[in-house]
């Protein structure tokens, strides 16, 4: 499997494509993990390669993939570099990049065995003070994920059993590691993202309880739901403008791929009413690569 | 016989160095007790250098010249640098003497050498035999240049199956810090953790030993070093989540013979009765356990990609261990020993004897990799087996290397994450207000996570008895951030910006009095000095700055010498050696990149916290430099 990241590979044209006829659309060139489930991997399994066949089909374009691991620098790497000119599942917030239309909101969730009758669905839960929890880490660049944080916060620190989001890159979807940690009992529960939970517990043979992460807000400012979107370099913004008309074409196809894999799904209302007060109209996305001139948030 | 024989040399020495009434009493490393292995090596030496020109170089006790009567165990002949800091001391002190500060104004350059590889060059070319060692970044090549032939043709090259997927893992660049020379056989890492000894005549692969998987974050950035027939190693990734391990193989074979982990129960760390630690806060079982949340210490970092010196006299190793891992201190609460931890170990058993820790739970990033290294001091009128590190952290720590007291710790750059250390227990004495957490933003603390100094080595000059050393000048800020993603995953971080500190100079070249524990002169410079020193018998310092310029210093005075602009910045390490000439060169790689050069490579200079914050600090560095891999070797005419 080692050769599967080996350095940055183009993948081969998609037939699909191909077969639409329209010769004369240059290729949609999409970076992606491949060895990433469910997001995506090298023979095109996951709901991104699958939704970006559908924006690519919407729009004519044959869709060609430059693989790489979703790690530290992978925008950088990828899209900064011109490898490709469109990356999927990007924080819709993020300012790297120019972000789409968000196609999804998701949220993190608690993730128990369902014969643990664990009906948790706080951070503020006490038992989260004594049970065994299995998180993420990302541990560089001062990193983590959310409930990292919120169980630092809370001095809950003791309990908390780490699991690399890198994890090892020889085997197959290295962060299904910890879904497979609490079907096994190693943890207790899980607080993990969400599409990782609602792709791979039903895979472990063992029944599965996932609840929404609350507060979706953690005072003061630590955010568990997410709207995703696909990115693409600042100055694209016709292609932006394009692939989020196909994304608003093809919404109803991308819901059933979206739950063909079991993607825990939060209504964008949901997500802005979980900011309260904070929710306002987004201003464009800062643009980080390249100087603009509109106003834009930071 | 060899015993007495040294002893009268020192004694001369010692004489000499008396009657210097500025400077405490300094001597090399290793006075009377040589080592048996030491004979050897030299012992070979002596009989290649029958045919060598070596007139008026001096070298040891053994050679006549009286003014310059050094011991430097470990090293090869005055001509040869077959060690990454020339000795087993890492003094990168070079006995040649032609160039001197009269001359150093002719230098000029002698010839150069592409190889063909455009990352960062750190590390330094080595000579042995008339034959020059050149280990590239990755891929790792290996050039062997016969310099005994005018026209300076390849004796062989070597072209290891380096894991591409390799690149993907490196934190800082792709770097190689260099190879290590003993036996005939030529010893470096590959960035995908095999250790490879080659025949240092035909480039054959003698033996190879795989150290490590890339697919859990590991990788070998540094150079070895190889003492009486042993190879010490370790390994990178403390921002990875690895666990920070040194290792010791049999030089002959390859073999493991011992490997010691920087975080873990005592057994792992080779903590056993033997292990006397100077301050009360490092006594205790399992001590690398405890001061985790638990289980945590399985990701501990304390990664060891600095480099490792030796001391004969007393027998043992000394090497300082990386960042603690998964970087936010919130989430370590505890000391996590043994990360940022100097050690002193047997050499033979890999037993700890000592170990200090610079930060306790360490929230900025200052690892202790940097080198250490051994002199003997008088201090207040009394003789100490001294060892010195310029640290990260800005204070230059100074300990009994017998005992691991610290004996003093001034600051050597502005510092303000710390008011001092209490030298009554040996921790910091911490500035609340520069402690970072998540969701806090901190502003302005010196230094930066790059260090006053970083893995560039010192020299020390046992002539002129003092070290010196590059410097970096750079404060930082640590912002709570918006969202990013890996794997598929929103997070939410810190950013790192840095920024030139007090002076607006980001580097300084600076001559370091161990005694009076001050600063004897400095050179201010645009960017971090990020070239290892040279410090020569011609009392003749070199270093060179990012942008380029390989520059000659008068070691007593800091006056600047000589000057040239290189191709690309300079990262490396300078180093002399002797023609088959019988003339003195200088030599350093070419080649900017590193962590500190990562903008220069191609990370955009308008995301101020990309390379962890560096690249604010570097932003106009691709106006002065390009990439470009290259040997600069510089003579008089």
């Amino acid at each position: 499997m080692a050769g599967l990241r080996a350095i940055v590979l183009t993948g081969a044209l998609a037939l699909t494509g191909l077969l639409t006829g329209a010769a004369p659309a240059a290729p949609l060139r999409v970076c992606a993990d491949p060895n990433n489930l469910p997001f995506s991997n090298e023979r095109r399994q996951g709901f991104e390669n699958r939704i970006a066949e559908l924006v690519g089909r919407d729009l004519h374009r044959l869709v060609v993939y430059t693989w790489a691991p979703e790690w530290r620098g992978f925008v950088r790497k990828t899209l900064g570099a011109g490898r490709c000119d469109v990356v999927l599942g990007i924080p819709a917030s993020s300012d790297r990049v120019l972000a789409t239309r968000p196609y999804y909101t998701s949220t993190y969730v608690f993730l128990s065995r369902r014969d643990r009758g664990l009906d948790i669905r706080s951070l503020d839960d006490p038992r989260l003070r004594r049970l065994r929890i299995g998180i993420h880490f990302v541990g560089d660049d001062y990193v983590n994920p959310p409930p990292a944080h919120a169980l630092a916060r809370r001095h809950i620190v003791d309990n908390v059993v780490g699991s690399s989001l890198y994890g090892n890159y020889a085997r197959p979807n290295p962060p299904s590691d910890l879904v497979r940690a609490v079907a096994r009992r190693e943890v207790d529960l899980a607080i993990i993202w969400g599409p990782f939970a609602g792709y791979f517990a039903p895979r472990t043979g063992v029944p599965m309880r996932l609840e929404p992460v609350t507060p979706a807000l953690d005072p003061p400012g630590l955010r568990f739901t997410f709207a995703i979107a696909a990115g693409v370099r600042p100055a694209d913004t016709a292609l932006r403008t394009a692939i989020d008309g196909a994304l608003a074409r093809r919404q109803a196809d991308i819901a059933r791929v979206l739950r063909r894999y079991g993607v825990p799904l939060v209504s964008a209302e949901q997500s802005l009413a979980a900011e309260g007060e904070r929710s306002r109209p987004t201003p464009p996305p800062c643009v980080r690569d390249i100087p603009t001139e509109a106003t834009c948030s930071r | 016989m060899e015993t007495t024989r040294h002893k009268v040399g020192v004694e001369a020495v010692l004489a000499a160095i008396r009657a210097r009434p500025t400077h405490g009493l300094v001597t090399a490393l290793a006075l009377a007790a040589l080592a048996a292995g030491c004979r050897d090596e030299r012992g070979t030496r002596a009989t290649t250098l029958g045919a060598t020109p070596t007139a008026n170089v001096a070298v040891s006790g053994r050679t006549a010249d009286s003014t310059t009567p050094v011991q430097q165990p470990g090293a090869p002949s005055a001509g040869d640098w077959a060690l990454p800091g020339r000795d087993w001391a890492n003094t990168r002190y070079s006995p040649l003497n032609q160039i001197t500060a009269d001359n150093a104004k002719n230098l000029r350059v002698a010839w150069t050498f592409s190889t063909g590889e455009n990352h960062g060059h750190e590390g330094t070319p080595l000579v042995v035999n008339h034959t020059m060692y050149v280990v590239t970044p990755h891929p790792n090549n290996v050039f062997a240049i016969d310099l005994a032939n005018p026209d300076g043709p390849l004796k062989w090259s070597y072209k290891p199956p380096t894991d591409p997927a390799a690149r993907g893992e490196a934190c800082c660049d792709v770097v190689n810090r260099g190879a290590a020379y003993a036996d005939g056989k030529l010893v470096f890492n590959r960035l995908d953790n095999v250790t490879v000894a080659l025949d240092a005549n035909t480039g054959k692969v003698l033996w190879e030993t795989k150290l490590g998987d890339i697919n859990t974050g590991q990788t070998m950035t540094m150079a070895p070093l190889i003492v009486n027939g042993r190879v010490f190693v370790g390994n990178s990734g403390g921002e990875m989540g690895v666990r920070g391990w040194i290792t010791a193989l049999d030089l002959g074979s390859g073999k493991v013979l011992w490997q010691a982990y920087n975080s873990g129960p005592d057994k792992d760390v080779l903590i056993g009765p033997r292990f006397k630690p100077f301050y009360d806060w490092l006594k205790g079982t399992d001590l690398g356990v405890k001061s985790w949340p638990p289980g945590q210490w399985q990701r501990g970092g304390g990664g060891v990609w600095g480099w490792i010196s030796y001391d004969p006299e007393l027998d043992r190793i000394y090497y300082g261990s990386g960042n603690p891992g998964v970087w936010n201190p919130d989430l370590r609460p505890g000391d996590n020993l043994w990360s940022t931890a100097t050690f002193a170990r047997d050499p033979k058993t890999g037993e700890a004897l000592w170990a200090y820790q610079t930060t306790p739970h360490d929230e900025w990033d200052y690892d202790a990799i940097n080198e250490n290294i051994p002199v003997d001091l008088t201090i207040n009128g009394k003789p100490r087996k001294a060892l010195l590190q310029f640290g990260r952290t800005g204070f230059v720590y100074l300990y009994d290397r017998e005992t691991g007291e610290l004996l003093s710790a001034p600051t050597f750059q502005y510092t303000n994450w710390a008011t001092g250390i209490d030298m009554k227990t040996g921790r910091p004495i911490e500035d609340p207000s520069k402690k970072t957490h998540q969701g806090v933003n901190v502003t302005n603390i010196c230094p930066a996570s790059t260090g006053a100094k970083d893995q560039q080595p010192a020299a020390f000059s046992f002539r002129t008895h003092l070290f010196y050393s590059p410097g970096t000048n750079l404060c930082m800020d640590y912002k709570a951030t918006e969202t990013g993603y890996i794997a598929g995953t929103p997070y939410v971080g810190a950013e790192v910006m840095m920024y030139a500190g007090p002076g607006g100079n980001r580097g300084e070249f600076f001559a370091w009095d161990p005694v009076a524990g001050k600063k004897v002169w400095g050179i201010p410079e645009r960017f971090p000095v990020w070239t290892g020193a040279l410090v020569t018998g011609g009392d003749v310092a070199f270093y060179g700055t990012m942008d380029g310029w390989a520059k000659a210093v008068n070691a007593r005075t800091g006056q600047v010498l000589w000057k040239f602009k290189t191709g690309s910045g300079l990262i490396g390490n300078f180093m002399s050696y002797l023609g088959p000439d019988g003339k003195q060169y200088v030599a350093v790689y070419a080649g900017v990149g590193g962590w500190a050069g990562a903008v220069a490579l191609g990370l955009s200079p308008s995301d101020p916290t990309a390379a962890l914050g560096f690249v604010n600090a570097m932003k106009d560095l691709p106006k002065y430099s390009a990439p470009g891999g290259m040997v600069y070797v510089f003579a008089l005419p």
